[in-house]
C-alpha cells in the first residue's frame, strides 16, 4: 500500500481506509445532490418553465433539503402480495452497483480508492450488477407496470451495454493499459506530434469512441430518450412504482450519482481525467514530491468540473429530447452503436500497429 | 517463531467467511421453494467465487466472473424465469423429491473428484500475498500474451464454437 500523500502527511493504514470509506460516500452523495439540485431542479425547471422549485428558501435554495424531508418522513411501505425480502434488497443492490463503480476512479496521484489493473474491466463489469437490482425490485413488487418496467430496463441495459465495452476498447488499445490511473496518466505525458503544451487526451482519437460511450451511459441510467423502463405515461414509473419513502430515495441517489460517477470515468477515459498536461511544470508523472501533493488536493477539483460538464449535458440532452420507441431502442443499438464501435476498434488497432 | 508465520491470517479468514456464504447460498439454490430467490442465492454463489479469485490475486478472472456470471448469465436466466414462470411466494412442484438416489452419490463423487485434482494439481503452492511478489500488473500481460500465443488454438476452437452457437440462435430466432 502507498503511503496516503495528500499534503506530505504519512497516515496508518487504518486511517488511510477510514478517509477512502468517507471519501467513497462524499464521491457518491456530492455529485447526486449537485446534480439533482442544479440540473433537475434549476436547469430543468428554468427550461420547462416550472415555477416549483422557487419557493424553498431563497431563490429555491432550500429545495434540496426540502426535497430529503418529504421523503425521509414518508411511511416505508410495500405491497401486500410482494416478496418482502427482495423487494427490501432490491434498491440496495442499485446503489452497491454504485459504490463499486467509483471505487475504481482515480482522483489524483495518490487520491485514488483502489489502483486496479483490471479497472477498465473491472467498471464494465461492477455496472452491470444494477440490472440485477432493477430485475428484482421489478419482480418483487408484485405489480405488472414493475414487472414490465423491470424487464423492458433488463433488455436495454444488455443492449446497450455492449456499445459501452466497445466503445472502451479504443481507448485500452490506444493507452496499452486497463488500469485507469495508468490511462491518466498516458493521456497527460503524451504529446500531439511533438507538441506537448495540451497532453494528448483521447477524445481527440478516440471522438466516435467518446459519442457512442456517451449514448450507451444515457441509455444505461435510462436517462431520457431512454426511458423506456420507467416511461411514466404508460409505465406509471416502471420498477419504481410502489417504492416509497426512503427506498425511493435511495433509487433516486443511486440514478444520479451513477450519472456522476460514468461522468467521471468519461473524463478519466477521454478527457486526461484528474490531470494537467506534465509538461506544464516539467513533471514526472507520478513522481513523488511536492506536485504530487497538490495535485492530491487540486486533482478532485479538477475531476469535479469536467464531471460536472458531462452530467450538465447528459441532464441537457434528457431534457430535450422525446422518448425512444422500444424498437427504435434496440435497433439503434444493433444495428448502429455496435457496428460503428466494432469499426471503430479496427481502425484503432491498425493505426495503432502503423504507428 | 509463530507457528502460523507463513499463513495469511487475513486473508485466511476472509476465505472461511465467504465460503460459508457460498455453502449457505448453494444450498438455498436447491433448497428454495421459489425460481427467483434460487437463482438469486446462486448470484451469491457467483458473487463469493469472484471474491475468493480476488483472495487467489486473479484479478482478471474475478472480474470477468462478475461480468459474464453476473452481469450476463445471470441477469438473462433472471429475465426468462421472469417472462415465463415467476410466481411470487412458493412454488410446490419446483423440487423433484425422486432424484435423491442418483444426486446425492453424484455429488459426492463430484466433490471427490473435484477436491483429489485440485489437491494434486497444486499440492503447497502459495501465492505471495502482498508486497513485492504480488502478480498484480504483470498478470493481465501474462494472461493475455499466453492466450495469444500457447493458447491460440483453442482460443479459435472455443471462438468458433461460440460463433457456431450464435449462428445456430439466429437461425432459431427467425421467423421467415
Amino acid at each position: 500500500m502507498m503511503p496516503f500523500a495528500i499534503l506530505g502527511a504519512d497516515l496508518p493504514y487504518w486511517t488511510q481506509s477510514l478517509l477512502r470509506v468517507l471519501g467513497g460516500a462524499v464521491a457518491v452523495l456530492l455529485p447526486a445532490g449537485t446534480i439533482v439540485y442544479l440540473f433537475l431542479f434549476k436547469m430543468m425547471s428554468f427550461m420547462q418553465s416550472r415555477l416549483g422549485p422557487m419557493e424553498a428558501g431563497p431563490y429555491g435554495s432550500m429545495q434540496l433539503f426540502a426535497e430529503v424531508g418529504k421523503w425521509l418522513q414518508k411511511e416505508d411501505i410495500s405491497p401486500t402480495r410482494a416478496d418482502k425480502r427482495v423487494f427490501r434488497l432490491a434498491p440496495l443492490v442499485v446503489l452497491m452497483s454504485t459504490f463499486l463503480l467509483v471505487a475504481v476512479v482515480p482522483f489524483g496521484p495518490d487520491a485514488y480508492f483502489t489502483d486496479f489493473d483490471a479497472g477498465v474491466f473491472y467498471m464494465l463489469a461492477v455496472s452491470s450488477i444494477s440490472t440485477l437490482g432493477i430485475l428484482m425490485a421489478g419482480w418483487s413488487s408484485a405489480n405488472k407496470y414493475s414487472l414490465l418496467g423491470g424487464l423492458r430496463a433488463a433488455g436495454q441495459l444488455i443492449a446497450y451495454e455492449l456499445p459501452m465495452v466497445l466503445s472502451v476498447i479504443g481507448v485500452v488499445i490506444q493507452a496499452g493499459t486497463m488500469n485507469l490511473q495508468q490511462i491518466v496518466v498516458k493521456q497527460n505525458s503524451d504529446s500531439i506530434f511533438g507538441w506537448n503544451g495540451l497532453g494528448f487526451p483521447y477524445i481527440l482519437t478516440q471522438g466516435v469512441g467518446f459519442l457512442i460511450f456517451m449514448i450507451a451511459v444515457q441509455a444505461e441510467l435510462t436517462q431520457t430518450p431512454f426511458d423506456m423502463p420507467i416511461a411514466e405515461s404508460e409505465l406509471v414509473s416502471g420498477y419504481m412504482t410502489e417504492y416509497s419513502g426512503f427506498r425511493f430515495l435511495i433509487f433516486f441517489i443511486a440514478e444520479f450519482a451513477t450519472a456522476g460517477v460514468f461522468a467521471l470515468i468519461a473524463s478519466v477515459l477521454f478527457l486526461g481525467g484528474w490531470g494537467v498536461p506534465f509538461a506544464w511544470f516539467d513533471w514526472a508523472p507520478v513522481g513523488g514530491g511536492e506536485i504530487d501533493n497538490w495535485m492530491n488536493v487540486g486533482g478532485p477539483l479538477i475531476m469535479f468540473t469536467k464531471m460536472m460538464v458531462l452530467t450538465g449535458i447528459i441532464m441537457w440532452v434528457r431534457f430535450s429530447y422525446p422518448r425512444f420507441r422500444e424498437d427504435q431502442l434496440q435497433r439503434f443499438a444493433w444495428k448502429v452503436l455496435i457496428p460503428v464501435s466494432l469499426i471503430n476498434i479496427m481502425i484503432t488497432a491498425i493505426l495503432k500497429v502503423a504507428f | 517463531m509463530l507457528f502460523a508465520a507463513d499463513i495469511e491470517v487475513a486473508q485466511t479468514i476472509g476465505f472461511g467467511i465467504i465460503a460459508a456464504f457460498m455453502i449457505a447460498g448453494a444450498l438455498n439454490v436447491v433448497l428454495s421453494k421459489n425460481v427467483v430467490h434460487a437463482a438469486l442465492s446462486l448470484v451469491m454463489v457467483m458473487a463469493g467465487a469472484a471474491a475468493q479469485y480476488l483472495l487467489l490475486a486473479a484479478e482478471f478472472v474475478a472480474v470477468t466472473q462478475v461480468l459474464v456470471y453476473i452481469g450476463a448469465v445471470m441477469v438473462l436466466f433472471l429475465f426468462g424465469v421472469m417472462l415465463t414462470r415467476a410466481k411470487l411466494g412458493k412454488d410446490t412442484d419446483l423440487n423433484n423429491d425422486k432424484g435423491w438416489a442418483f444426486g446425492l452419490p453424484i455429488s459426492v463423487l463430484l466433490l471427490g473428484v473435484m477436491g483429489y485434482v485440485l489437491l494434486d494439481g497444486f499440492k503447497d503452492t502459495k501465492i505471495s500475498g502482498s508486497g513485492e511478489g504480488r502478480i498484480g500488473s504483470a498478470a493481465n500481460v501474462l494472461l493475455s500474451d499466453r492466450i495469444f500465443s500457447t493458447y491460440a488454438l483453442p482460443f479459435w476452437a472455443l471462438s468458433f464454437v461460440l460463433l457456431a452457437a450464435v449462428i445456430g440462435a439466429i437461425v432459431l430466432a427467425r421467423k421467415d
